[in-house]
């Protein structure tokens, strides 16, 4: 326990001494932030007014809320995954420069390292994702705040729950990778595609049928719903206290995937926790299950 | 405490270990001489435990390396050819997470520490990031990593190329001391000839296969010739002696085939060796007498 706890602030130390790799991490949900809000703000503002009926007019500070709640759950379910990409590339130095070698050369075993690497990882993608979501608190703070406590508290769970997972998503990836270039290769990637295919840049419904049903299959759609759900919960109970009709605000978090369904049928909020942690468990197995192949197959 | 039987290893169609059998004795000094590329870092990587072998058999002290590498890896210190040490951290920084790979932690640690940075004159150096240490500085620290679990085996990959004359003097004292004090077995892979004829024992090895073996004066012996250089002495008479000889600075040097041989000519010609040394051949005339190669700085001519 001594040597992981060991190892552990060995990378997480090499992690925050190495600018250049904490700040590409710090700087991701920034960016993210500062795009969304000047260039989708207004998107997602008119998308959710001209989905109303008519004759109901919502007081701008809910309509701030709803759009800030979404703004918010898009940014932390894509940096979750991104900043643990940019995070995770210890494991990828390590190799490329040799140091790995000093570290096999010992009795320690492959699961012990290959945990050092995760849970550092962990820690630093948790920290800089938990900075996201206290920016982008203020955000919604200033545009229009509905979260009760018990909001924040599980939007603070999803993060941890989606760093887990991103975390043994980039993990799985990067334990095949050798180089710099490949590392930034796959990182440029996963920034630009996972947003999409999550549901984090547009939501699931409006794309096509046959892309609707892949997409389900894959877990980063219920992290982004679990995110939805928990940014736009106060936002769903104000709607519900001014009497707007429940189809009405149905119609919303379907076709923001508040609400998704798995083949005409809903998956609930603890079907999407189980997705995620049974997919995270998976993921932790099949990188420790390389690790030890990797490392302890050289003397036989 | 190293036994090699039938050792292979292929990359593709290249073998670069061949059938290769050795044995070092515990507390020896073991040289491994070869031109880069002879197969010497494939074979230490497989002693370590970082490179799979195709075939053969490899135990240490008393170990299977393939039944009990976990074993085998807590007996065993590297020092590598290049540092793998982390250049962001300090030098205590990398100790610690180091020595924290063979259980050695808190206090065991720091004495242990302090200890080596006392052996290696490194006491100032351990606030200093890796990364901002001369090369001889970085060099001494790699030893003190391959030390700190108190090794019985300490591979040494060619340590000191690139190093200046002062701290290879210096890190061979200290290898040298603990040999010494503690009874360790030393493994050495080198180009330089004056390391390797320093060993207890010298294994030449040329395209993956171990070509000669002994002790460097059994291999002089051997496989190269002593020379005679005569001072103060007219060349007609030199060539009269009808031996090989060559003119060198104020002198004539004579290639003779063995000490014996010189002895009996010095007392057969005496009146000629008024002035005169007598060397043994060195490990470079070994090397080329057995590999057909010279060695300069590791690279073959």
């Amino acid at each position: 326990m001594m040597t992981l706890r060991t190892l552990i602030g060995r990378n997480t130390r090499l992690f925050f001494k190495d600018k250049g790799m904490f700040f590409t991490a710090l700087i991701t949900p920034m960016i993210l932030l500062v795009l969304y809000a000047t260039f989708l703000g207004n998107v997602f503002r008119d998308a959710f007014l001209s989905g109303l009926p008519e004759d109901i007019i919502l007081p701008e500070k809910l309509v701030g809320g709803f759009v800030g709640g979404q703004l918010i759950s898009s940014i932390l379910a894509v940096s979750c995954v991104t900043v643990a990409f940019c995070s995770n590339l210890l494991v990828v130095q390590d190799k490329a420069n040799g140091t790995i070698h000093d570290l096999t050369v010992s009795p320690v075993s492959p699961t012990t390292l290959a945990l050092s690497y995760y849970i550092s990882t962990f820690v630093t993608t948790l920290l800089i994702c938990l900075a996201a979501a206290l920016l982008c608190f203020i955000y919604v703070g200033f545009i229009g705040w509905y979260l009760s406590a018990a909001d924040v508290l599980l939007l603070l769970l999803d993060v941890v729950l989606m760093s887990l997972f991103g975390t043994a998503f980039s993990s799985a990836v990067n334990f095949f990778l050798s180089s710099q270039g490949q590392m930034s290769a796959v990182g440029s990637i996963v920034s630009s595609c996972y947003g999409f295919i999550c549901g984090a840049y547009m939501p699931i419904s409006q794309f096509s049928e046959g892309l609707q049903r892949v997409i389900m299959f894959l877990p980063g759609t219920y992290g982004t719903s679990l995110f939805r759900n928990h940014a736009l919960g106060g936002v769903f109970r104000e709607m519900e206290a001014l009497h707007l009709p429940a189809e009405c605000i149905d119609g919303v978090k379907r076709s923001i995937d508040a609400s998704i369904f798995f083949f005409e049928r809903e998956v609930s909020l603890g079907t999407m926790y189980l997705v995620i942690t049974g997919v995270t468990l998976l993921l932790i197995g099949i990188y420790i299950a390389l690790h030890t192949r990797r490392y302890k197959k050289t003397s036989k | 405490m190293i036994k090699i039987e039938h050792l292979s290893k292929s990359f593709g169609e290249v073998r670069a270990v061949d059938d290769l059998s050795f044995a070092v004795r515990e507390g020896e000094f073991f040289a491994f001489l070869g031109v880069n590329g002879a197969g010497k870092s494939t074979t230490i990587n497989i002693l370590c435990g970082q490179l799979k072998k195709d075939g053969g058999t490899v135990q240490i002290c008393g170990h299977d390396l393939d039944a009990a590498e976990s074993a085998v890896k807590s007996l065993i210190g590297v020092v590598f050819q290049k540092s793998h040490l982390d250049r962001a951290l300090t030098v205590r920084e990398n100790l610690r997470s180091r020595a924290a790979l063979y259980g050695i932690f808190g206090e065991e640690f720091e004495a242990r520490l302090k200890k080596l940075a006392s052996l290696l004159d490194f006491e100032r150096l351990l606030k200093r990031t890796v990364g901002k240490l001369s090369g001889g500085e970085r060099r001494r620290i790699d030893i003190a990593r391959a030390l700190l679990h108190r090794p019985r085996l300490l591979i040494l990959d060619e340590p000191t190329t690139g190093l200046d004359p002062q701290t290879r003097r210096l890190l061979w004292n200290v290898i040298d001391g603990l040999r010494k004090k503690e009874g360790m077995t030393v493994l050495l892979t080198t180009h330089y000839m004056e390391e390797a004829a320093d060993a207890d024992r010298v294994l030449v090895i040329d395209g993956g296969r171990a070509v000669a073996s002994g002790t460097p004066h059994d291999l002089k012996s051997t496989y190269s010739c002593d020379y005679i250089t005569l001072y103060g002495i007219e060349e007609e008479v030199v060539a009269s002696l009808g031996i090989p000889y060559n003119a060198v600075n104020g002198g004539f040097r004579l290639s003779i085939e063995s000490t014996k041989a010189a002895t009996d000519l010095i007392l057969a010609h005496s009146a000629l060796f008024a002035d005169y040394e007598i060397v043994k051949g060195k490990m470079d005339d070994v090397f080329l007498a057995v590999t057909g190669k010279r060695l300069s700085g590791g690279e073959e001519k």
